[in-house]
């Protein structure tokens, strides 16, 4: 028997959603008012919210200063192209381990993972070197492919996730209707794990946007992202708040629209599975 | 406009051709700060007088050092030229990681570098990156706060004045702190600050044999001295104050009194940020009277890496960036108050940049700090607010966070040097110095 909501328990599950999820976002609402503040009044105390001489010249000063459009492509190249690619080698991957798996799927799976755990400053000489020989230092191409490696371990374990909640019998009956394995991954499993390939796309893209120790440290002039746009905005000697608020605003507010535009996708991808 | 682009490029393609050099494209590695972001703007007068182009790579100080470390330990050539500091101009000299600067042309005028300034980047008597701006720290206070107290600022005045000073202008119910000063964690944070206040007070950070010195009496003397001091009069929550924190709560007129950079100068006195611009006086660094006041010395400098491919755009961009013409053109358009501070002998003695009120006293601090004696008693190190070895920034870092959880309350100050005593001996066996 389905549970009766009462009205007033209707308002406070709202008002408490409303609270957590503006709570969430204070700092990104706070970082865009920043950015249209003058640098005294982005630190005056008390702080002032909305009260104060809206202005456009910390875009300005960012704009005349860097070569947003750079940064922007670099990192929608860099994003875009390294979940792509994951997305490519983890749907092979995590259909075998889904529907094929063998008696150490589960290690595999959890060894994958465990790359995840070691910090990445570890690693970075050893990686360091290896660009400085293939040529790879600060060319998009090289992040590509380091952003895909550190994110294929939850692209492969997002996916089959996703693969496990469909039933095997679909698979068999395409199979015995003559599919090949191309076939079958591509017209029955695919188009039926669709929002679970959409979110962990989403999620993905959202990871390699934000990620700033491999971009800043693998880059120089030619193929540094967004990061490192923010990353020369702040400054420990010098109070230049508003100026990287305006910079942190602009880097954020592509990923912001696409996720806004996506959020369906995302939580009917992230949800896919729940409810059995 | 156009007209103008055309002719600059013209003469400096009629530059380049004339004088038989191939036009290169420099990418620079450099810090996020006022003087620095300036020099990018004039990068066009520079291509025009050479035919080079630069590419520029702004970071915030620390993410710059760890990038330009990465790659110049590896040899990885992503930069022609980086932006570093005393600290690591002498260490990477003796690794042989940099260019040696002993071919400068005649008209660079080496000898006009400030000689502490030339001391700090220099390794056995060889400069090895050429200073852009030097600093050190100096007393800022205000006018106003202390003539209200009854007191008057001496140009070198002592820690127990200042102590003095700062209680008499402290009023919690205005939110007015007598004293900022930093007390955050992070070796060129809190622990810049707190090695020079030991500085002052005749402690060190190693004997001549390399032994740990936090178990002296001079550390215990400075640590309860600056926690005393900063209990009475300084600000709530000093433990997470650094440079920006402080120069916030100044400029909102909530300190009477600041000890940091000279740079922070400018700031304080600028009319469009700072509250208190016109009531701001300068003073040298404190003492307790045994000859070492409480300052540092620090430049920004330009250094080639070893093994540039392009040695010569290089050197041209680093001879025009710290050149005499450089600050002229600085001055010239945006006033002798905004050129590079503490790189050149001659600019102190213009009698332009002497109107500038800040001047005399940062030239002051500067040539009351020597890297190459930074103590009272004799060291085996060189530099004032840090030792000049590679082990330094780790160890500085986990002694400064013993200290600041001093500050916080979380422990006394004779179990933070305890462990800082410790921590220090067993970093340094390892590194093989005992």
């Amino acid at each position: 028997m389905a549970r009766s909501v009462t009205q007033n328990r209707k308002i406070i599950n709202t008002a408490a959603a409303w609270a957590v999820g503006l709570l969430i976002f204070f700092p990104i609402l706070w970082t865009i008012l920043t950015s249209f503040k003058t640098e005294a009044q982005a630190i005056s105390d008390p702080p002032v919210f909305l009260a104060f001489d809206w202005t456009l010249e910390n875009y300005g000063v960012v704009m005349e200063r860097s070569n947003y459009m750079r940064f922007l492509w670099n990192s929608i190249v860099i994003a875009g192209g390294s979940t792509i690619l994951g997305i490519i080698i983890a749907v092979p991957a995590a259909w075998s381990m889904a529907f094929v798996p063998s008696k150490r799927t589960k290690d595999i799976l959890l060894w994958m993972l465990s790359t995840k755990m070691l910090p990445a400053v570890g690693v970075l000489y050893p990686i360091y070197l290896l660009f400085i020989k293939l040529g790879l230092l600060d060319t998009k191409f090289g992040l590509t492919i380091v952003l895909m490696l550190i994110n294929l371990p939850i692209i492969v374990w997002m996916l089959y996730t996703y693969f496990k909640e469909i039933p095997g019998e679909i698979l068999e009956a395409a199979r015995m209707d003559g599919a090949s394995l191309k076939d079958e991954v591509l017209y029955v499993l695919t188009p039926m794990a669709i929002p679970g390939i959409a979110s962990t796309l989403l999620l993905n893209v959202i990871l390699a946007w934000n990620e700033a120790f491999w971009t800043l440290n693998l880059t120089a002039a030619k193929a540094a992202p967004l990061t490192a746009f923010i990353a020369s905005y702040s400054s420990p000697e010098g109070l230049f708040y508003a100026k990287l608020s305006a910079a942190s605003t602009m880097a954020i507010a592509p990923i912001l629209i696409l996720g806004w535009f996506s959020q369906k996708q995302l939580v009917s991808g992230l949800t896919f599975g729940a409810v059995k | 406009m156009y007209l103008k682009a055309s002719m600059g490029a013209a003469t400096a393609m009629a530059l380049v051709m004339g004088s038989g050099a191939i036009a290169d494209t420099i990418t620079i590695a450099t810090v996020n700060n006022g003087d620095m972001i300036r020099m990018q703007g004039y990068t066009d007068d520079f291509t025009a007088k050479t035919g080079h182009e630069v590419e520029w790579v702004t970071l915030e100080e620390n993410v710059l050092r760890q990038r330009v470390t990465t790659d110049i330990s590896t040899k990885g050539g992503a930069f022609d030229i980086m932006t570093i500091g005393m600290y690591e101009t002498p260490i990477w000299g003796a690794n042989g990681w940099l260019v040696p600067l002993d071919g400068l042309s005649e008209d660079y005028d080496v000898d006009d570098i400030l000689p502490a300034m030339r001391a700090g980047l220099s390794h056995d008597g060889t400069l090895y990156a050429a200073p852009f701006y030097g600093e050190s720290s100096m007393v800022m206070y205000r006018k106003d706060l202390m003539e209200k107290a009854g007191l008057e600022m001496p140009e070198a005045p002592t820690w127990e004045f200042i102590r003095e000073a700062a209680a008499a202008m402290t009023d919690r119910d205005a939110e007015i702190n007598g004293i900022c000063l930093r007390g955050k964690a992070g070796w060129g944070e809190g622990g810049a600050f707190i090695t020079v206040t030991g500085n002052s007070f005749g402690a060190r950070w190693f004997d001549e044999d390399w032994n740990a010195q936090f178990d002296q009496p001079e550390w215990a003397d400075a640590l309860n001295f600056f926690v005393g001091m900063m209990s009475e009069s300084g600000p709530p929550g000093y433990a997470t104050n650094g440079f920006n924190e402080n120069l916030s709560l100044f400029q909102q007129g909530k300190c009477g009194m600041w000890i940091d950079a000279t740079v922070a100068a400018s700031f304080v006195t600028n009319p469009d940020d700072s509250t208190v611009a016109d009531q701001v006086g300068f003073a040298l660094a404190p003492n307790t009277g045994l000859g070492k006041n409480a300052n540092w010395l620090w430049a920004w400098a330009l250094a080639i890496p070893a093994g540039s491919q392009k040695l010569e755009a290089a050197q041209a961009f680093l001879e025009w960036a710290t050149s005499k013409d450089y600050i002229e053109l600085v001055a010239e358009n945006e006033g002798w108050a905004n050129v590079p501070p503490g790189a050149r002998t001659s600019l102190y003695a213009n009698p332009d940049y002497q109107a500038v009120p800040f001047a005399k006293m940062t030239l002051d601090s500067i040539n009351a700090a020597d890297p190459q004696n930074p103590t009272v008693k004799p060291v085996p190190y060189v530099g004032v607010q840090f030792v000049a070895i590679p082990e330094f920034a780790g160890i500085a870092t986990e002694v400064s966070q013993e200290f600041s959880a001093v500050y916080a309350g979380q422990q006394s100050v004779d179990e933070a040097l305890a462990k800082a005593q410790a921590l220090t001996n067993d970093a340094m066996e390892a590194a093989g110095y005992r």
